[in-house]
């Protein structure tokens, strides 16, 4: 490219022509002019997990806009799709009537999704699975017409792909009855053969979703109201159905490129060379509408190989598109399944090893070169824990017995065959092994989260994160370091490792404990840690003896550090539920001691700017009026946010608050690994936010149903579905048994999103040890909740009600109640700050803070 | 302990001033204390050595140094800002973990005792 500001013009907004931006703005700092042209109005998203919507909403699939979006030298033009490409002058014209002229044209407009040419198709309640918009029309429908039958609806999906069985799995999360329709005599038939196809036959029956195979359908009927209501097949067969999806593949979007008279396929899709040049060698293609050696494919991972080859070509470099890479796993929660190289063994000479399970549901195929040594390819069905191992060595050597990939999971430990460099390890954003060495060696990354911001590997559909977790631990052990679970310099065990031995060994002191399992004398990272184990194991107060030495400010004062070395005070309010009394009360002290007030995000009021010395005399105020600590300092229970159920609202279902008082008092005062939220609301309508939380409840017509692994903060999520319909005892025990467990075996500072993420067996193996005492260990755990329960006492009254504690709170210890002298405050909304220090400097509108009896 | 041997001259300056008792002070948890307006942090470590320390800790302007967390750090006796968790040698006042900052350091006063009672050799 010249070094003039040349303007490159791209059509379409999705997931490749994003790429495509980012690969070249990343590139390349002098000035160059982007415009990115989007038809749907929408920032780009991540389609591949479209599926995610019904769980996550459409916030979860945004990509990461800002990056291009906020980079000068683009300009973004949503919602104003291209109507006509003018080659003679370098224009393209938008429906809008905007002529934007370019230098190079990148055309990445993607496809759309096929439907059948049947009589009926466009009938209400017929859709498609391809667009945010077309995921929001089907869950907006669904909704509604089941409101209108008054029943749960049945749902037909026709076409039995990858994508048809991603539909099938969220027609039945937003509780259809769902059949999927194939007419060739298997599901998945472009990647599976047919045994493969005859065991994911079996998961997806299973899972409870309907399959009817070699069956074409013929017509769609509606009913009276005109809304899809049946449909015909060949054989004659008749089925009932409220609601359609087609998902009978895409097509190219190639109308631009036919209608400028560049060269198209005759199947579809505007051919490009290796380098992603068209028939216009001012014009590329790439992505979905890009047809390669004859060959348009729908798959994300192949469009991103080529942006990256149009971007490097478009700076000059020389990069060439190696052909599809058609490797693809389904996303459907319970059925595992993965096809990867040449699966179906066309290559000559290819061998099959085959291992299948017909009871558990299990299939896995490799295919081998003639000798028997390299990897040509796969397919893997019921379990496809192998396949972030497998596919980065398809056309390298297995290095090990190839059986020893297939077998069960826990069985034979597999092989572990050295990644070539050259192996890509992340196929959607096609990052080799050698690239993430590189990020481990030269650019200090030392674990799978630094490489995925790095590289991007694992960024777009996480199947690749395991692999790159081992690599990072590989090549870190190589250069003399470990992806070390050591908790500190002190401790060379994990947190989950340190509870057990604290729990075998019963010590119970810190220095007996650093003795024995340590070095040194701790730091601001173990001993914390250690209060925290100690807290649960033995369940003194935080100052008992050598325990106060252990604790960070917060729970050493049992208040929030502010920045300006003051605290806050929390007093506990279970459920968000509050007297007039109570409130009298509050608003007393902090008026008292000039406290600025604030109610916090969990239902409660917290009071700013009380000095160490005050914590003892305002805790005081507030045990007389009936309140105790609210544990906002800890690394423990927080609150438990509620709505206001049943007991005043018209649509509450059960008695919300209620649950949330019983169980904040249940748990308040748990120390955990990380800070612990509950929410629980009254209905289905969920306005306590309860799926936002380490635990959410959810009222229903049948009882409880309970969320975990929800959290906001950095890294939101959203908590998933562990089990429903559960009475109070039941509810209670199951949320007992998940906080111990969690308790015990997470990592220092893990919440319990990531932890659920990374437990063996998923949500799963979680039901299994909860439900099902897989591991033999819920009466130990019923009977530490127990004991947690009966032991509970609060620490602020515990405080007050013992001298040698009290001695703590005094500012100097050779001027016990002199305030400190450098806080200074200044007004604002008719409450207090603390004062800037620019503000301090000029001293104008200073209030110190030396009296408690004038308001600051 | 840093020195041994007070000198008794309470003229000149720099002098000894005594703060307080030695056993006011626990192992391992620091407390301020207050000399002409100027906060210090004091630590008393198991072995039963003493550090002074400046309690404004540089990094968050607040004075706080005294509640932060004692520890180790090879050899050396630490104390990690309760604020933004800078590690700090109480030896030397040197920072040793600056998160990413520049490195900013604390003052350190000499301290000593007599008679149980625990003395700083003031210099303002």
């Amino acid at each position: 490219m010249a070094g003039s500001s040349e303007r490159i013009v791209v059509i379409g907004a999705g997931m490749v022509a994003h790429r495509f931006a980012e690969s070249l703005l990343s590139r390349v700092e002098h000035p160059l002019e982007l415009v990115i042209i989007g038809e749907e109005g929408l920032a780009p998203y991540d389609r591949v997990r479209l599926t995610s919507f019904f769980d996550e909403g459409a916030e979860a699939l945004a990509l990461d806009p800002a990056q291009v979006q906020d980079d000068p030298r683009v300009r973004f033009v949503p919602g104003d799709p291209v109507r006509r490409i003018d080659r003679d002058e370098q224009q393209v014209l938008t429906v809008s009537g905007e002529r934007i002229g370019y230098d190079r044209l990148v055309l990445a407009t993607g496809s759309y999704a096929a439907t059948l040419a049947l009589d009926g198709f466009s009938l209400p309640g017929c859709f498609v699975y391809r667009t945010l918009d077309d995921v929001q029309r089907l869950r907006d429908f669904v909704a509604h017409r089941a409101a209108q039958l008054g029943r749960p609806l049945r749902g037909t999906v026709i076409g039995g792909g990858l994508l048809g069985l991603e539909a099938a799995g969220a027609l039945q999360g937003l509780g259809v009855d769902a059949t999927v329709v194939q007419s060739s005599e298997r599901l998945m038939s472009a990647q599976l053969d047919l045994a493969a196809g005859a065991a994911l036959r079996r998961r997806i029956e299973q899972r409870g979703i309907a399959v009817r195979t070699q069956s074409v359908t013929t017509r769609l009927d509606p009913d009276r109201s005109g809304q899809v209501a049946g449909l015909e097949f060949k054989d004659g067969g008749y089925e009932a159905t409220d609601v359609v999806v087609f998902t009978v593949g895409v097509r190219p979007r190639d109308e631009l490129a036919r209608k400028a008279e560049l060269d198209c396929h005759p199947r579809g899709g505007v051919v490009i060379d290796a380098g992603c040049a068209t028939s216009d060698e001012r014009i590329l293609a790439i992505g979905e509408v890009a047809s390669f050696e004859g060959l348009a494919v729908g798959l994300v991972a192949p469009g991103y190989a080529m942006a990256e080859v149009a971007a490097t070509r478009l700076l000059g470099g020389d990069a060439a598109f190696p052909g599809y890479d058609l490797s693809t796993k389904l996303k459907l929660s319970g059925v595992d399944v993965a096809s990867f190289g040449d699966a179906f063994g066309e290559t000559p000479g290819a061998l099959d090893v085959v291992y299948a399970d017909p009871v558990a549901g299990v299939y896995k195929k490799l295919v081998l070169s003639d000798d028997a040594k390299t990897l040509l390819g796969g397919m893997l069905v019921g379990d496809a824990s192998a396949y972030g191992a497998l596919r980065p060595l398809v056309g390298s050597a297995l290095g090990g017995d190839p059986a020893a990939y297939l077998m069960p999971e826990g069985g034979v430990e597999a092989p572990v065959a050295e990644l070539p460099d050259e192996a890509i390890v992340c196929s959607c954003s096609s990052v080799t092994a050698g690239r993430i060495r590189s990020a481990v060696h030269d650019e200090g990354c030392a674990d799978a989260d630094s490489v995925r911001a790095c590289t991007k590997a694992g960024a777009t559909c996480g199947s690749c994160t395991v692999m790159v977790k081992k690599l990072v631990g590989k090549e870190l052990a190589k250069s003399g370091k470990v992806l070390s679970n050591a908790l500190c310099e002190h401790f060379d065990l994990s947190r989950r490792q340190l509870f057990d031995a604290v729990r075998v060994s019963e010590l119970d002191t810190f220095s007996a404990i650093i003795e024995r399992f340590g070095r040194g004398r701790g730091c601001d990272v173990c001993k914390p840690a250690l209060a925290s184990i100690l807290a649960v194991l033995v369940g003194k107060h935080v100052l008992d003896g050598e325990n106060a030495t252990l604790q960070d400010t917060n729970d050493h004062v049992m208040a929030n550090l502010q920045k300006d070395g003051t605290y806050s005070v929390v007093p506990r309010m279970a459920g968000g539920e509050v007297t007039p009394e109570g409130l009298i009360a509050i608003g007393a002290v902090a008026k008292d001691y000039g406290l600025y007030t604030k109610i916090t995000g969990g239902q409660r009021i917290d009071m700013f700017g009380a000095r160490l010395e005050q914590l003892p005399e305002i805790w005081q105020r507030l045990v007389d009026a009936g309140f105790e600590s609210g544990h906002a300092y800890g690394k423990s229970l927080r609150t438990v946010k509620s709505c206001v159920g049943s007991t005043w609202c018209r649509y509450g279902v059960l008695d919300s608050v209620g649950m949330a008082v019983r169980l904040e008092l249940r748990y308040r005062g748990l120390r955990a690994p990380h800070k612990l939220k509950v929410g629980v609301s009254g209905c289905a309508r969920e306005c306590a936010e309860a799926r936002s939380k380490d635990v959410g409840v959810i009222a229903t017509e049948t009882g409880w149903n309970m969320y975990v692994g929800g959290n906001g903060g950095f890294t939101p999520r959203h908590a998933q579905l562990l089990a429903e319909g559960l009475d109070d005892e039941a509810l209670i025990r199951a949320i007992d048994r998940y906080f111990l467990y969690y308790i015990r075996t997470a990592d220092r500072l893990q919440r319990t999103a990531p932890w659920v993420e990374e437990l063996e067996g998923g949500l799963d193996g979680l039901r299994e040890v909860i439900f099902d005492d897989a591991l033999g260990i819920c009466a130990d755990l019923d009977a530490a909740m127990d004991a947690h329960v009966a032991n509970y006492e609060d620490e602020w009254a515990a405080t007050l009600a013992d001298p040698a504690k009290l001695r703590r709170f005094q500012s100097f210890v050779n001027a016990p109640s002199t305030p400190d002298p450098s806080l200074g405050y200044v007004p604002e909304r008719g409450q207090v700050r603390p004062a800037s220090g620019e503000e301090r400097r000029s001293g104008a509108v200073l209030i110190a803070s030396t009296t408690l009896e004038v308001r600051r | 302990m840093t020195l041994a041997t007070p000198t008794a001259s309470a003229a000149t300056q720099p002098a000894w001033l005594p703060l307080c008792r030695l056993d006011d002070l626990e192992v391992e948890r620091g407390r301020a204390a207050l000399v002409d307006g100027t906060q210090l942090a004091l630590f008393l470590l198991r072995d039963g050595g003493v550090h002074a320390v400046s309690n404004l800790d540089p990094y968050s302007g607040a004075n706080v140094i005294s509640r932060g967390i004692v520890g180790s750090r090879e050899d050396a006796p630490t104390v990690a800002s309760p604020m933004y968790k800078q590690v700090f040698d109480l030896r030397t006042g040197l920072c040793l973990e600056s998160h990413g900052k520049e490195p900013l350091h604390l003052r350190v006063w000499k301290v000593a005792a007599r008679d149980g009672e625990l003395l700083v050799k003031w210099e303002a």
